[in-house]
Protein backbone atom coordinates (compact mmCIF):
# COMPACT_ATOMS: atom_id res chain seq x y z
CA UNK A 1 0.00 0.00 0.00
CA UNK A 2 2.50 2.13 0.73
CA UNK A 3 4.38 1.28 -2.21
CA UNK A 4 1.33 2.07 -4.42
CA UNK A 5 1.06 5.15 -2.41
CA UNK A 6 4.45 6.39 -3.53
CA UNK A 7 4.74 5.10 -7.03
CA UNK A 8 0.96 7.36 -7.61
CA UNK A 9 2.89 10.75 -6.23
CA UNK A 10 5.76 10.33 -7.95
CA UNK A 11 3.59 9.57 -11.46
CA UNK A 12 1.29 12.10 -9.71
CA UNK A 13 4.77 14.36 -10.37
CA UNK A 14 6.40 13.70 -12.67
CA UNK A 15 3.14 14.52 -14.74
CA UNK A 16 3.13 18.08 -13.80
CA UNK A 17 6.24 17.62 -16.55
CA UNK A 18 4.07 16.54 -19.02
CA UNK A 19 2.59 19.77 -20.38
CA UNK A 20 6.60 20.53 -21.18
CA UNK A 21 6.93 17.38 -22.62
CA UNK A 22 3.67 18.09 -24.86
CA UNK A 23 4.72 21.39 -25.59
CA UNK A 24 8.60 20.45 -26.53
CA UNK A 25 6.66 17.47 -29.13
CA UNK A 26 4.03 19.55 -30.20
CA UNK A 27 6.61 22.83 -31.02
CA UNK A 28 9.05 20.51 -32.54
CA UNK A 29 6.41 18.78 -34.85
CA UNK A 30 4.78 21.51 -36.17
CA UNK A 31 8.51 23.32 -36.48
CA UNK A 32 8.94 19.80 -38.36
CA UNK A 33 6.12 19.94 -40.39
CA UNK A 34 6.52 23.57 -41.48
CA UNK A 35 9.74 23.40 -43.04
CA UNK A 36 9.61 19.23 -43.50
CA UNK A 37 6.79 20.56 -46.49
CA UNK A 38 8.60 23.14 -47.64
CA UNK A 39 11.79 21.06 -48.16
CA UNK A 40 9.58 18.06 -49.19
CA UNK A 41 8.03 20.47 -52.02
CA UNK A 42 11.73 21.62 -53.02
CA UNK A 43 12.58 17.67 -53.50
CA UNK A 44 9.99 17.20 -56.21
CA UNK A 45 9.20 20.91 -57.21
CA UNK A 46 12.20 22.96 -56.70
CA UNK A 47 14.60 22.21 -59.57
CA UNK A 48 18.03 21.41 -59.88
CA UNK A 49 19.72 23.73 -57.45
CA UNK A 50 16.59 23.77 -54.33
CA UNK A 51 15.80 20.16 -54.73
CA UNK A 52 19.74 18.92 -54.14
CA UNK A 53 19.87 21.28 -51.72
CA UNK A 54 17.19 19.60 -49.74
CA UNK A 55 18.35 16.52 -50.26
CA UNK A 56 21.82 17.65 -48.88
CA UNK A 57 19.79 18.85 -45.66
CA UNK A 58 18.38 15.82 -44.94
CA UNK A 59 21.17 13.37 -46.12
CA UNK A 60 23.34 15.40 -43.26
CA UNK A 61 20.55 15.68 -40.39
CA UNK A 62 19.40 12.54 -40.26
CA UNK A 63 23.06 11.31 -40.56
CA UNK A 64 23.57 12.54 -37.52
CA UNK A 65 22.19 11.55 -33.80
CA UNK A 66 19.14 14.11 -32.77
CA UNK A 67 21.21 14.54 -29.63
CA UNK A 68 23.95 15.93 -31.31
CA UNK A 69 21.83 17.98 -33.74
CA UNK A 70 20.62 19.29 -30.51
CA UNK A 71 23.78 20.58 -28.53
CA UNK A 72 25.15 21.83 -32.14
CA UNK A 73 21.72 23.81 -32.67
CA UNK A 74 21.17 24.87 -29.12
CA UNK A 75 24.53 26.18 -28.96
CA UNK A 76 24.41 27.92 -31.98
CA UNK A 77 21.00 29.29 -31.39
CA UNK A 78 21.97 30.37 -27.85
CA UNK A 79 24.76 32.33 -29.94
CA UNK A 80 22.33 34.16 -31.92
CA UNK A 81 18.89 34.92 -30.14
CA UNK A 82 18.33 34.71 -26.13
CA UNK A 83 15.74 31.88 -26.08
CA UNK A 84 14.51 29.91 -22.99
CA UNK A 85 16.03 25.96 -23.17
CA UNK A 86 12.56 24.80 -23.66
CA UNK A 87 11.29 26.84 -26.90
CA UNK A 88 15.67 26.46 -28.10
CA UNK A 89 15.54 23.00 -27.84
CA UNK A 90 12.10 22.26 -29.19
CA UNK A 91 12.76 24.32 -32.00
CA UNK A 92 16.04 22.34 -32.47
CA UNK A 93 14.14 19.11 -32.11
CA UNK A 94 11.74 20.43 -34.98
CA UNK A 95 14.61 21.19 -37.19
CA UNK A 96 15.84 17.27 -36.50
CA UNK A 97 12.49 16.44 -37.40
CA UNK A 98 11.88 18.49 -40.36
CA UNK A 99 14.82 16.39 -42.52
CA UNK A 100 12.83 13.41 -41.62
CA UNK A 101 9.75 14.75 -42.49
CA UNK A 102 10.51 16.00 -45.40
CA UNK A 103 11.10 12.49 -46.80
CA UNK A 104 7.82 11.77 -45.39
CA UNK A 105 6.15 14.51 -47.30
CA UNK A 106 8.27 14.07 -50.56
CA UNK A 107 7.16 10.57 -50.77
CA UNK A 108 3.85 11.32 -50.37
CA UNK A 109 3.49 14.24 -53.07
CA UNK A 110 5.15 11.35 -55.35
CA UNK A 111 2.10 8.89 -54.76
CA UNK A 112 -0.35 11.33 -55.96
CA UNK A 113 -0.62 10.41 -59.32
CA UNK A 114 0.46 12.75 -61.89
CA UNK A 115 -2.90 13.15 -63.82
CA UNK A 116 -3.78 15.48 -60.80
CA UNK A 117 -1.16 17.67 -61.61
CA UNK A 118 -2.05 17.64 -65.83
CA UNK A 119 -5.56 17.95 -64.36
CA UNK A 120 -5.47 20.42 -62.70
CA UNK A 121 -2.80 22.62 -64.84
CA UNK A 122 -5.84 21.65 -68.15
CA UNK A 123 -8.03 23.89 -66.03
CA UNK A 124 -6.34 26.71 -66.00
CA UNK A 125 -4.51 26.53 -62.16
CA UNK A 126 -0.94 28.09 -61.98
CA UNK A 127 1.68 25.73 -60.12
CA UNK A 128 1.33 27.30 -57.59
CA UNK A 129 -2.43 27.00 -57.63
CA UNK A 130 -2.25 23.41 -58.41
CA UNK A 131 0.10 22.10 -55.37
CA UNK A 132 -1.93 23.75 -53.29
CA UNK A 133 -5.61 23.18 -53.73
CA UNK A 134 -4.52 19.45 -55.55
CA UNK A 135 -1.20 17.98 -54.66
CA UNK A 136 -0.84 18.94 -50.91
CA UNK A 137 -4.02 18.03 -49.51
CA UNK A 138 -3.87 14.96 -50.98
CA UNK A 139 -0.34 14.33 -50.13
CA UNK A 140 -0.88 14.76 -46.68
CA UNK A 141 -3.70 12.69 -46.58
CA UNK A 142 -1.75 9.97 -47.88
CA UNK A 143 1.50 11.05 -45.41
CA UNK A 144 -0.88 10.06 -42.06
CA UNK A 145 0.69 6.84 -41.46
CA UNK A 146 4.16 7.21 -42.11
CA UNK A 147 3.75 11.04 -40.10
CA UNK A 148 2.01 9.34 -37.14
CA UNK A 149 5.06 7.19 -37.01
CA UNK A 150 7.74 10.01 -36.59
CA UNK A 151 5.20 12.28 -34.23
CA UNK A 152 5.91 8.95 -31.66
CA UNK A 153 9.18 9.65 -32.54
CA UNK A 154 9.54 12.76 -31.69
CA UNK A 155 7.56 12.45 -28.69
CA UNK A 156 10.04 10.21 -27.00
CA UNK A 157 12.95 11.99 -28.45
CA UNK A 158 11.47 15.22 -26.31
CA UNK A 159 12.81 13.56 -23.64
CA UNK A 160 16.36 14.51 -25.11
CA UNK A 161 16.24 18.30 -23.94
CA UNK A 162 16.38 17.10 -20.41
CA UNK A 163 20.21 17.67 -21.34
CA UNK A 164 19.26 21.04 -21.72
CA UNK A 165 18.12 21.54 -17.95
CA UNK A 166 14.37 21.41 -19.54
CA UNK A 167 12.27 20.12 -16.92
CA UNK A 168 10.08 17.61 -18.28
CA UNK A 169 9.13 14.06 -17.19
CA UNK A 170 12.88 12.83 -17.73
CA UNK A 171 14.38 15.59 -16.39
CA UNK A 172 11.80 15.23 -13.13
CA UNK A 173 12.53 11.42 -12.86
CA UNK A 174 16.52 12.04 -12.45
CA UNK A 175 15.57 14.28 -9.24
CA UNK A 176 13.40 11.87 -7.76
CA UNK A 177 15.96 9.31 -8.64
CA UNK A 178 18.49 11.32 -7.15
CA UNK A 179 16.48 12.64 -3.78
CA UNK A 180 15.32 8.92 -3.16
CA UNK A 181 17.99 6.60 -4.67
CA UNK A 182 15.32 4.50 -6.04
CA UNK A 183 16.10 4.74 -9.88
CA UNK A 184 14.17 1.77 -11.09
CA UNK A 185 10.67 3.41 -9.67
CA UNK A 186 11.66 6.91 -10.64
CA UNK A 187 12.53 5.31 -13.95
CA UNK A 188 9.49 2.85 -14.77
CA UNK A 189 7.48 5.75 -13.73
CA UNK A 190 8.85 7.81 -16.50
CA UNK A 191 8.87 4.82 -18.94
CA UNK A 192 4.88 4.53 -18.13
CA UNK A 193 4.10 7.89 -19.01
CA UNK A 194 5.71 7.59 -22.09
CA UNK A 195 4.53 4.85 -22.96
CA UNK A 196 1.00 6.20 -22.27
CA UNK A 197 1.26 9.30 -24.13
CA UNK A 198 2.59 7.58 -27.21
CA UNK A 199 0.25 5.15 -27.01
CA UNK A 200 -2.71 8.20 -27.11
CA UNK A 201 -1.20 9.77 -29.66
CA UNK A 202 -1.12 7.10 -31.93
CA UNK A 203 -4.81 6.25 -30.88
CA UNK A 204 -5.27 9.94 -32.10
CA UNK A 205 -3.62 9.91 -35.13
CA UNK A 206 -4.87 6.36 -35.96
CA UNK A 207 -8.68 8.01 -35.88
CA UNK A 208 -7.29 10.71 -37.84
CA UNK A 209 -6.16 8.86 -41.07
CA UNK A 210 -9.42 6.81 -41.04
CA UNK A 211 -11.56 9.99 -41.20
CA UNK A 212 -9.12 11.18 -44.00
CA UNK A 213 -8.24 8.56 -45.49
CA UNK A 214 -8.05 9.03 -49.60
CA UNK A 215 -9.37 6.57 -51.92
CA UNK A 216 -8.20 6.57 -54.96
CA UNK B 1 -17.85 35.63 -95.01
CA UNK B 2 -14.92 33.44 -93.32
CA UNK B 3 -15.04 33.05 -89.98
CA UNK B 4 -12.09 33.18 -87.90
CA UNK B 5 -11.37 29.22 -86.94
CA UNK B 6 -11.20 28.72 -83.41
CA UNK B 7 -7.83 26.67 -83.52
CA UNK B 8 -5.44 26.96 -86.30
CA UNK B 9 -2.27 24.88 -86.02
CA UNK B 10 0.73 25.30 -88.40
CA UNK B 11 3.38 23.08 -89.18
CA UNK B 12 3.34 21.28 -85.93
CA UNK B 13 5.98 19.64 -84.75
CA UNK B 14 7.23 17.52 -81.62
CA UNK B 15 9.97 14.92 -81.03
CA UNK B 16 10.58 12.98 -77.70
CA UNK B 17 14.30 12.15 -77.85
CA UNK B 18 15.15 11.06 -81.18
CA UNK B 19 11.20 10.36 -82.15
CA UNK B 20 9.65 12.55 -84.10
CA UNK B 21 5.96 12.23 -83.24
CA UNK B 22 4.52 14.85 -84.67
CA UNK B 23 6.20 15.72 -88.81
CA UNK B 24 4.12 18.70 -89.67
CA UNK B 25 0.34 19.28 -88.64
CA UNK B 26 -1.65 22.17 -89.93
CA UNK B 27 -5.49 22.63 -89.01
CA UNK B 28 -7.92 24.30 -88.47
CA UNK B 29 -11.21 23.84 -86.89
CA UNK B 30 -14.48 26.07 -87.79
CA UNK B 31 -16.48 26.97 -84.27
CA UNK B 32 -19.00 24.31 -83.75
CA UNK B 33 -17.50 21.76 -85.60
CA UNK B 34 -17.15 18.15 -83.47
CA UNK B 35 -13.58 16.73 -85.32
CA UNK B 36 -13.01 12.89 -84.80
CA UNK B 37 -8.98 12.31 -84.67
CA UNK B 38 -8.51 8.61 -85.62
CA UNK B 39 -5.35 6.22 -86.04
CA UNK B 40 -3.38 3.81 -85.09
CA UNK B 41 -2.03 4.18 -81.19
CA UNK B 42 1.50 5.86 -81.47
CA UNK B 43 1.10 8.34 -84.15
CA UNK B 44 0.92 11.54 -82.66
CA UNK B 45 -2.82 12.42 -81.91
CA UNK B 46 -2.76 12.78 -78.09
CA UNK B 47 0.69 14.87 -78.89
CA UNK B 48 -1.26 16.95 -81.02
CA UNK B 49 -4.42 17.53 -78.67
CA UNK B 50 -1.98 18.23 -75.69
CA UNK B 51 -0.32 21.06 -78.00
CA UNK B 52 -3.62 22.91 -78.28
CA UNK B 53 -3.77 23.53 -74.75
CA UNK B 54 -0.06 23.29 -73.96
CA UNK B 55 0.12 20.73 -71.44
CA UNK B 56 2.74 20.08 -73.99
CA UNK B 57 5.01 22.70 -75.81
CA UNK B 58 5.48 21.90 -79.61
CA UNK B 59 9.22 21.94 -80.65
CA UNK B 60 7.99 23.82 -83.97
CA UNK B 61 5.14 25.60 -85.33
CA UNK B 62 2.52 28.05 -84.48
CA UNK B 63 -0.76 27.32 -83.05
CA UNK B 64 -3.89 30.33 -82.70
CA UNK B 65 -7.05 29.90 -80.36
CA UNK B 66 -9.20 32.50 -81.93
CA UNK B 67 -7.02 35.36 -82.46
CA UNK B 68 -4.34 35.38 -80.42
CA UNK B 69 -1.28 33.06 -81.16
CA UNK B 70 -0.74 30.53 -77.95
CA UNK B 71 2.85 29.87 -79.39
CA UNK B 72 4.02 33.09 -79.36
CA UNK B 73 6.32 33.91 -76.17
CA UNK B 74 5.18 35.29 -72.77
CA UNK B 75 1.50 34.14 -73.61
CA UNK B 76 -0.36 33.67 -69.97
CA UNK B 77 -0.92 29.52 -70.61
CA UNK B 78 -3.13 29.57 -67.21
CA UNK B 79 -5.58 32.05 -69.04
CA UNK B 80 -5.49 30.17 -72.08
CA UNK B 81 -6.06 26.80 -70.75
CA UNK B 82 -9.45 28.26 -68.95
CA UNK B 83 -10.48 28.92 -72.55
CA UNK B 84 -9.84 25.22 -73.22
CA UNK B 85 -11.65 22.04 -72.04
CA UNK B 86 -9.59 19.10 -71.64
CA UNK B 87 -11.14 15.58 -71.14
CA UNK B 88 -8.02 12.56 -69.90
CA UNK B 89 -8.62 9.00 -71.02
CA UNK B 90 -7.75 8.18 -66.84
CA UNK B 91 -10.69 10.67 -65.86
CA UNK B 92 -7.98 12.39 -63.61
CA UNK B 93 -10.71 13.72 -61.08
CA UNK B 94 -9.42 14.78 -57.82
CA UNK B 95 -9.64 12.38 -55.81
CA UNK B 96 -9.99 14.42 -52.48
CA UNK B 97 -13.12 16.15 -53.86
CA UNK B 98 -16.75 15.31 -54.28
CA UNK B 99 -17.57 15.22 -57.68
CA UNK B 100 -19.05 18.57 -57.46
CA UNK B 101 -16.32 19.60 -55.40
CA UNK B 102 -14.09 18.65 -58.46
CA UNK B 103 -16.49 21.30 -60.67
CA UNK B 104 -16.15 24.13 -58.40
CA UNK B 105 -12.82 24.30 -57.69
CA UNK B 106 -11.74 25.61 -60.89
CA UNK B 107 -14.92 27.94 -60.35
CA UNK B 108 -13.54 29.53 -56.78
CA UNK B 109 -9.82 29.07 -57.66
CA UNK B 110 -9.40 29.87 -61.25
CA UNK B 111 -12.03 32.08 -62.15
CA UNK B 112 -12.38 33.65 -58.55
CA UNK B 113 -16.63 33.18 -58.08
CA UNK B 114 -17.99 33.15 -54.22
CA UNK B 115 -18.99 30.00 -52.77
CA UNK B 116 -22.67 30.07 -53.56
CA UNK B 117 -22.38 31.37 -57.23
CA UNK B 118 -19.75 28.24 -57.97
CA UNK B 119 -22.08 26.01 -56.44
CA UNK B 120 -25.10 26.61 -58.48
CA UNK B 121 -22.86 26.56 -61.72
CA UNK B 122 -21.07 23.80 -60.27
CA UNK B 123 -24.95 21.35 -59.78
CA UNK B 124 -25.81 22.62 -63.24
CA UNK B 125 -23.05 21.46 -65.08
CA UNK B 126 -23.72 18.11 -62.77
CA UNK B 127 -27.54 17.96 -64.14
CA UNK B 128 -25.87 19.05 -67.66
CA UNK B 129 -24.13 15.41 -67.52
CA UNK B 130 -27.25 13.83 -65.91
CA UNK B 131 -25.21 13.72 -61.98
CA UNK B 132 -26.31 16.07 -59.81
CA UNK B 133 -27.78 12.82 -57.51
CA UNK B 134 -24.08 12.15 -57.20
CA UNK B 135 -23.08 15.59 -56.35
CA UNK B 136 -21.64 14.23 -52.69
CA UNK B 137 -19.62 11.42 -53.90
CA UNK B 138 -15.98 10.61 -54.01
CA UNK B 139 -14.24 9.32 -57.66
CA UNK B 140 -13.96 6.65 -55.58
CA UNK B 141 -17.68 6.07 -54.90
CA UNK B 142 -18.52 6.42 -58.69
CA UNK B 143 -18.37 4.17 -62.02
CA UNK B 144 -16.08 4.76 -64.63
CA UNK B 145 -18.68 5.91 -66.78
CA UNK B 146 -19.96 8.61 -64.09
CA UNK B 147 -16.28 9.33 -63.32
CA UNK B 148 -15.77 10.70 -66.96
CA UNK B 149 -18.84 12.17 -66.89
CA UNK B 150 -17.69 14.59 -63.75
CA UNK B 151 -14.60 15.25 -65.55
CA UNK B 152 -16.55 16.50 -68.65
CA UNK B 153 -19.14 18.64 -66.29
CA UNK B 154 -15.57 19.87 -64.53
CA UNK B 155 -14.10 20.84 -68.01
CA UNK B 156 -17.75 22.79 -69.23
CA UNK B 157 -17.52 24.79 -65.74
CA UNK B 158 -14.77 26.85 -67.49
CA UNK B 159 -16.93 27.88 -69.94
CA UNK B 160 -14.37 26.78 -72.76
CA UNK B 161 -14.63 28.12 -76.58
CA UNK B 162 -13.30 24.05 -77.40
CA UNK B 163 -13.43 21.23 -75.99
CA UNK B 164 -10.46 18.29 -76.02
CA UNK B 165 -11.43 14.96 -75.54
CA UNK B 166 -8.11 12.12 -75.25
CA UNK B 167 -9.80 9.06 -75.70
CA UNK B 168 -12.47 9.66 -73.24
CA UNK B 169 -13.75 6.20 -73.15
CA UNK B 170 -10.35 3.98 -73.39
CA UNK B 171 -10.12 3.15 -70.31
CA UNK B 172 -13.80 2.56 -69.74
CA UNK B 173 -15.87 -1.03 -69.64
CA UNK B 174 -17.98 -1.69 -72.70
CA UNK B 175 -20.93 -1.24 -70.97
CA UNK B 176 -20.02 2.62 -69.64
CA UNK B 177 -18.89 3.68 -72.94
CA UNK B 178 -22.68 4.82 -73.73
CA UNK B 179 -23.03 6.84 -71.36
CA UNK B 180 -20.04 9.19 -71.91
CA UNK B 181 -21.05 9.14 -75.57
CA UNK B 182 -24.54 10.29 -75.01
CA UNK B 183 -23.17 13.11 -73.06
CA UNK B 184 -20.59 14.14 -75.68
CA UNK B 185 -23.53 13.97 -78.86
CA UNK B 186 -25.51 16.15 -76.76
CA UNK B 187 -22.36 18.72 -76.05
CA UNK B 188 -22.10 18.34 -80.08
CA UNK B 189 -25.81 19.18 -80.55
CA UNK B 190 -25.37 22.12 -78.29
CA UNK B 191 -23.15 23.55 -80.63
CA UNK B 192 -19.61 23.20 -78.93
CA UNK B 193 -16.70 23.17 -80.82
CA UNK B 194 -14.88 18.95 -80.20
CA UNK B 195 -11.59 17.59 -80.98
CA UNK B 196 -12.51 14.32 -80.40
CA UNK B 197 -9.56 11.45 -80.46
CA UNK B 198 -11.34 8.48 -79.82
CA UNK B 199 -11.61 4.24 -81.64
CA UNK B 200 -15.50 4.93 -81.07
CA UNK B 201 -16.29 4.27 -85.01
CA UNK B 202 -20.04 5.30 -84.37
CA UNK B 203 -19.42 8.19 -82.22
CA UNK B 204 -17.43 9.20 -85.31
CA UNK B 205 -19.38 8.39 -88.58
CA UNK B 206 -22.53 9.38 -86.27
CA UNK B 207 -21.79 12.72 -84.65
CA UNK B 208 -18.22 14.23 -86.58
CA UNK B 209 -18.43 17.15 -89.08
CA UNK B 210 -15.03 15.83 -90.41
CA UNK B 211 -12.76 12.46 -89.43
CA UNK B 212 -8.93 13.44 -89.49
CA UNK B 213 -7.13 10.41 -89.90
CA UNK B 214 -3.36 10.26 -88.96
CA UNK B 215 -0.42 8.11 -89.15
CA UNK B 216 3.14 8.25 -88.06
CA UNK B 217 2.76 12.06 -86.91
CA UNK B 218 1.07 13.56 -90.14
CA UNK B 219 -2.52 13.83 -91.44
CA UNK B 220 -3.08 11.37 -93.97
CA UNK B 221 -6.41 12.17 -95.13
CA UNK B 222 -9.31 14.11 -94.06
CA UNK B 223 -12.76 14.60 -95.07
CA UNK B 224 -16.65 14.28 -93.98
CA UNK B 225 -17.47 10.85 -92.28
CA UNK B 226 -19.31 9.72 -95.29
CA UNK B 227 -16.46 10.01 -97.47
CA UNK B 228 -13.59 8.60 -95.24
CA UNK B 229 -16.02 5.64 -94.47
CA UNK B 230 -17.26 5.00 -97.46
CA UNK B 231 -14.45 6.39 -100.53
CA UNK B 232 -11.40 7.18 -99.12
CA UNK B 233 -8.87 8.39 -100.99
CA UNK B 234 -5.88 6.09 -99.61
CA UNK B 235 -5.23 2.43 -99.07
CA UNK B 236 -4.37 3.21 -95.02
CA UNK B 237 -7.08 4.43 -94.57
CA UNK B 238 -9.57 1.99 -96.08
CA UNK B 239 -7.52 -0.45 -94.02
CA UNK B 240 -7.31 1.02 -90.53
CA UNK B 241 -11.07 1.78 -90.76
CA UNK B 242 -11.85 -1.63 -92.02
CA UNK B 243 -9.54 -3.15 -89.07
CA UNK B 244 -11.23 -1.43 -86.66
CA UNK B 245 -14.46 -2.09 -87.45
CA UNK B 246 -13.82 -5.57 -87.38
CA UNK B 247 -12.29 -5.33 -83.62
CA UNK B 248 -14.81 -3.25 -82.23
CA UNK B 249 -17.43 -4.79 -83.88
CA UNK B 250 -20.43 -3.37 -86.22
CA UNK B 251 -23.02 -3.78 -83.06
CA UNK B 252 -21.17 -1.51 -80.83
CA UNK B 253 -21.28 0.75 -84.15
CA UNK B 254 -24.74 0.89 -84.20
CA UNK B 255 -25.51 0.84 -80.55
CA UNK B 256 -23.12 3.59 -79.61
CA UNK B 257 -24.71 6.82 -79.31
CA UNK B 258 -28.47 7.33 -78.99
CA UNK B 259 -29.21 7.93 -82.82
CA UNK B 260 -29.69 11.89 -82.56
Amino acid sequence: MDFLQQFGFLVYYLSQGLGVTLGVTAIALTTGLFFGTILGLMRVYGGPVLSRFAALYSLVIRGIPVIVVLFILFFVIAAFVNLSPFLAGALSLGIASSAYQSEIIRGAIMSVPPGQMMAARAIGMSRLKAILYVILPQAFRLAIPPWSNEAAIVLKDSSLVYVLGVPEILRRAQYVSARTHEPFIAYAAAALLYFALTFLTNRVLDAAERRFRLLM
Amino acid sequence: MSKLPIVRIENLHKKYGDTEVLKGISLEVQEQEVVVIIGPSGTGKSTMLRCINLLTIPDEGRIWLEDQEITAPHTDVNKIRQRIGMVFQDFNLFNHLTALGNVTIGLTKVLGMNKKEAHEKGMWELERVGLADKADLYPAQLSGGQKQRVAIARALGMDPHVMLFDEPTSALDPELIGEVLTVMQKLAREGMTMLVVTHEMGFAREVSDRIIFMEHGVIVEQGPPDQLFYAPKHNRTREFLWKITELYGKDRDNAAPASG
